[in-house]
């Protein structure tokens, strides 16, 4: 059981570090700043998840896991509301010159 | 060698590199607001890395007082230094001064690294002794019996540096803005993101800097850590419109700024009366005296905080 458990930790947290690469990747390579951020926030929070979904297996019980997925919803929350903000400066920054 | 401590070796050398590569950029970094975010990126891994060390207390407050606090006082002050003076101006020293400089610090640098190297196993400190009299205060976390009992001291003049350092922001209003409000005049944001963020992070933010707080007597968490989430839920506040920062001349906000110093040295008079001295609390007093001084102060801590973030009084002045 507890290696099974271990199996399922593994894949998904290399599967998150996938997603955290890639939006990197994403983030050095792509031109403009909306781009760049589609693609930070969108790997970023299915990465996130898939990390949270790793450690939920490892999670010492149910109130920690709750923590784990709380964390996770405040990440998604905050990056999202963060990204939006941005991308406004950008737009009013490409429309003003 | 275990393979777990293989992976783990790995782990905090990529950290500690990582730690001195982000560190070096902070320096060689010509843009102000760049240098910045490498600083907040730097106290970030600095907080990883004191989980590692095993100090999740001190992990707590890197994150939120060195990278995110100071992260955002830097901020705005590198976007005031923008409008005046560029940063590395022609006055920087010459190359003699700075391989003397480098020379200076590098020695001091090898002195504290053979001075860790060179300290005695078992480390000496107070750390067993610190463990070994928890039970008489009541406490769970030995990290806050060190700051409000056995050097509940350093924490007073912690709390009331805050107030000063905050008086002294505010005496850089210029004449007549004194008492006045701080910060930017916000129109009212409803529909857009901050809208949604004032609308549904606040109670959350607020439950857990209570939580925070709360726990940080049996568990890693505390006055500081606690305030400053409480602190940026109100600056939030501020940002999306809704409320603005009060005027400095506020009562009501100077009774908050100073309740949780005052209380603490009310606390520690009364310890020369009810027990042996200043600062001492008596026989089973000790947890509920603990427990009610840092409540007083994390609302202290959030208000100091906010308001060190909305800067000094610039509008507004009160007739």
């Amino acid at each position: 059981m507890t290696y099974t458990l271990h199996v399922l930790s593994i894949i998904s947290i290399s599967a998150g570090l996938l997603f955290f690469l890639a939006g990197t990747v994403g983030l050095l390579r792509l031109p403009d700043t909306l781009s760049r951020l589609h693609a930070l926030t969108k790997a970023d929070n299915l990465g996130l998840g898939l990390i949270v979904l790793g450690l939920l297996f490892q999670a010492p019980g149910l109130l920690g896991g709750i923590k784990l997925i709380l964390v996770w919803l405040l990440v998604l929350f905050g990056s999202a509301a963060t990204s939006q903000l941005i991308a406004r400066l950008a737009r009013e920054r490409r429309s003003s010159r | 060698m275990m393979p777990g401590s293989m992976a783990e070796l790995l782990f905090d050398s990529i950290l500690v590199l990582t730690l001195l590569a982000v560190a070096l950029s902070i320096l060689a970094l010509r843009q102000a607001f760049a240098a910045v975010l490498a600083f907040v990126t730097y106290g970030l891994l600095l907080a990883i890395a004191w989980v590692r060390l095993g100090s999740v207390d001190v992990a707590l407050t890197e994150a939120a007082i060195g990278a995110g606090v100071t992260g955002v006082l830097l901020i705005a002050a590198a976007s005031r230094l923008r409008r005046s003076i560029p940063i590395a101006d022609k006055a920087s020293p010459g190359i003699p001064m700075r391989i003397a400089v480098g020379a200076l610090c590098a020695t001091i640098s090898a002195a504290l690294v053979a001075a860790v190297l060179h300290l005695p196993t078992p480390a000496p400190g107070q750390a067993l002794a610190a463990v070994a009299n928890l039970p008489s205060t009541g406490l769970g976390n030995p990290v806050t019996g060190v700051l409000l009992a056995y050097r509940a001291i350093d924490t007073l003049l912690e709390a009331v540096v805050l107030v000063l350092v905050l008086l002294g922001d505010w005496s850089m209003a210029p004449d007549g803005q004194w008492g006045g409000r701080p910060g930017p005049r916000l129109a009212p944001e409803v529909n857009g993101p901050l809208g949604l963020l004032v609308s549904v992070l606040p109670p959350v933010g607020i439950l857990i800097g209570i939580h925070i707080f709360w726990i940080g007597a049996d568990m890693p968490g505390g006055a500081f850590q606690g305030g400053t989430i409480l602190g940026a839920m109100w600056i939030l506040t501020w940002m999306a419109g809704r409320t603005a920062p009060p005027h400095t001349s506020s009562e009501r906000l100077r009774l908050v700024l100073v309740v949780g110093p005052a209380l603490f040295l009310v606390a520690g008079f009364a310890g020369i009366v009810f027990a042996e001295a200043f600062l001492a609390y008596p026989e089973g007093w000790a947890k509920p005296l603990i427990i009610g001084i840092e409540a007083a102060l994390t609302v202290s801590i959030a208000a100091a905080l906010a308001m060190l973030v909305a800067g000094w009084p610039s509008r507004e002045a009160p007739r």
